[in-house]
């Protein structure tokens, strides 16, 4: 599957895109794939401070439980509340209906040592 | 061949590569005191002589004749089916199996208990048990930290001086400080717990308190949780599970977690158990539940079946991040339980609890027109009571000489309550129990 390219990527297996001074997170579809069938999400709460590389949140599968990890820090302005009656959008959308929060970037250099999309390609060959 | 899982070599290697210098350093944080120094073991002795010297150890038990001691474990009658179901070879194991799913009857067993332990408290989702009422509170207390991201429990100290010791000992380890809500103890008190004292002790995860407490007393429990939830915490109910026949639902009553000593539903009284603790929940914290949970499906078939459900939160899958990684479960203590639930039915767990609560109050009664005894608190009190006798402790020790245990000396735990007892009945305390206590106490003056 062709990764988006307007995507940053981290060795964690969370994407970004980033708008501005704003920047939407979410797993990649490789991560939603390894993960498989994903039951439950535990979003971060609106306020919440994030550290680049820091866990924020949790995702729960039929099989395991991992953390989720932050490409980039800041402060939480909105969290996708579809999420917590509808975690399986992380398996079919996970680049789009599946985003899991959007962030006010508290360092937008941060993004720079993201991989792009042929970089993470490579990473999960 | 003499079995040797490592050799001197061995240990060196491994000493060097944790950096230790000696085995001895390893338990370096336990106390001296309570370390063994020296095995004086006596020579081996043939089987007579072994069953000579059980049954000459066996012979220095002192069984009472009459006995109001509860304070947390109580003598209530066992019904033998009881017995002839955990003693079924199927059922004989202290454990939910490592295979769950192959062994049905276990998983249904566990099943009901939660559907009945969810029934007694009206609450939503309860555990597969745990090890005993002390652990499960103290659980409780971790759960309410991870569900409102607090680091600070309130206990009150109406709930069993053993349970706030484990609950100190589970909270020194991640750092969560302890505070004690203060109960009125005073002669003429009480001896509940205020609740316009919680607002003072600041944002905590949950308060503690025992329904009833320690002391026999009922606690203002819809009032405490009131309290509670105005600061964000959870109510945290310690119940006695019989008394759930006639007192109102903890989970009608605002209680966000509820947690039970279950010995007095079919486990006799021993020093040490085994026992068995309850947890029950609001669905909505499930996933900070610790311990195993059995849910009810389908298969592919449509067909009825049981399987441990939201594993995800079990350190044998989540690992370091999981809900407890220090919890067990009494799986063959809860089948005594749920055998003994249905086999006395809602009825007679109700009887059970009527009659206690009818031969405390006898006792009382009988005492205080004595002149032997007063009530120290006001208010309502339960199956258990504490009463000002005058030299309570000499008494005490004189009234076991003669086979009777006049209830816990609760001076033992705080010096504040000398020239107290602290008596507790059950449907087995006898018009004639009550008669040889008074009698006693009489003689004792």
């Amino acid at each position: 599957m062709a990764l988006p390219d307007d995507l940053r990527y981290s060795k964690e297996h969370e994407w970004v895109r980033v708008e501005g001074s704003r920047a939407t997170i979410g797993i990649t579809g490789f991560a939603a794939d390894e993960l498989g069938d994903i039951v439950f999400v535990e979003l971060p709460e609106v306020g919440a401070s994030l550290g680049q590389f820091a866990t924020f949140g949790v995702v729960e599968s039929v099989k395991a439980v991992s953390d989720l990890f932050s490409p980039i820090s800041g402060e939480v302005v909105e969290v996708n509340e579809t999420l917590r009656a509808s975690p399986e959008l992380l398996n079919s959308d996970p680049f789009g209906d599946g985003w899991i929060a959007k962030v006010e970037l508290a360092d937008a250099s941060e993004v720079d040592a993201l991989m792009d999309a042929d970089a993470y390609t490579a990473e999960t060959a | 061949m003499s079995y040797s899982p490592h050799t001197a070599a061995d240990r060196e290697r491994m000493l060097a590569a944790i950096g230790v210098e000696s085995v001895d350093d390893l338990f370096a944080d336990i106390p001296s005191a309570v370390r063994a120094s020296a095995w004086d073991v006596p020579p081996p002795l043939v089987e007579q002589e072994v069953r000579t010297e059980l049954a000459r150890l066996a012979g220095r038990n002192r069984i009472p004749e009459v006995s109001f001691l509860g304070a947390g474990v109580y003598r209530h009658l066992v019904p033998s089916v009881v017995g002839e179901v955990i003693g079924r070879p199927e059922f004989s194991t202290a454990y939910t199996p490592y295979q769950p799913e192959v062994s049905q009857g276990t998983l249904q067993s566990i099943y009901e208990f939660q559907s009945l332990i969810c029934e007694l408290t009206q609450m939503e989702v309860a555990t597969a048990s745990h090890y005993d009422g002390a652990t499960a509170t103290a659980e409780a207390a971790l759960m309410a930290c991870r569900l409102t991201r607090r680091n600070r429990v309130a206990v009150s100290a109406g709930v069993n001086p053993d349970y706030r010791r484990v609950l100190e000992t589970y909270c020194s380890g991640p750092g969560i400080e302890v505070v004690i809500l203060p109960i009125d103890l005073t002669d003429g008190g009480t001896g509940t717990t205020d609740p316009a004292a919680v607002e003072a002790l600041g944002a905590v995860a949950c308060l503690i308190v025992a329904q009833p407490n320690f002391y026999g007393q009922l606690e203002p429990m819809r009032d405490l949780a009131d309290a509670a939830h105005a600061g964000g915490a959870q109510l945290v109910a310690v119940v006695e599970p019989t008394s759930l026949a006639l007192l109102a639902a903890p989970g009608d009553d605002g209680a966000d977690i509820v947690t039970a000593e279950g010995q007095p539903l079919g486990i006799p009284a021993s020093f040490g158990g085994p026992y068995v603790g309850l947890m029950a929940a609001r669905m909505a914290s499930v996933r900070q539940m610790p311990g195993r949970l059995v849910g009810a499906t389908r298969d592919v078939a449509g067909r009825k079946g049981y399987v441990l459900t939201l594993q995800a939160r079990e350190q044998h899958i989540r690992r370091e991040k999981a809900a407890s990684n220090i919890c067990t479960n009494q799986a063959l203590m809860a089948l005594a339980a749920t055998a003994y639930l249905v086999a006395v039915g809602p009825a007679g767990l109700r009887e059970v609890a009527e009659l206690s609560t009818t031969q405390a109050r006898h006792a009382t009664a009988a005492l205080e027109d004595a002149g032997l005894a007063r009530r120290r608190f006001g208010g309502t009190y339960f199956a258990e009571v504490t009463l000002n006798v005058p030299d309570a402790a000499r008494r005490h020790a004189a009234l076991a000489e003669r086979g009777i245990v006049a209830g816990y000396l609760p001076e033992r735990h705080d010096p504040a309550l000398r020239d107290t007892l602290l008596l507790a009945a059950t449907e087995l305390t006898t018009d004639d129990d009550i008669a040889r206590l008074l009698d006693g106490l009489e003689a004792t003056r």
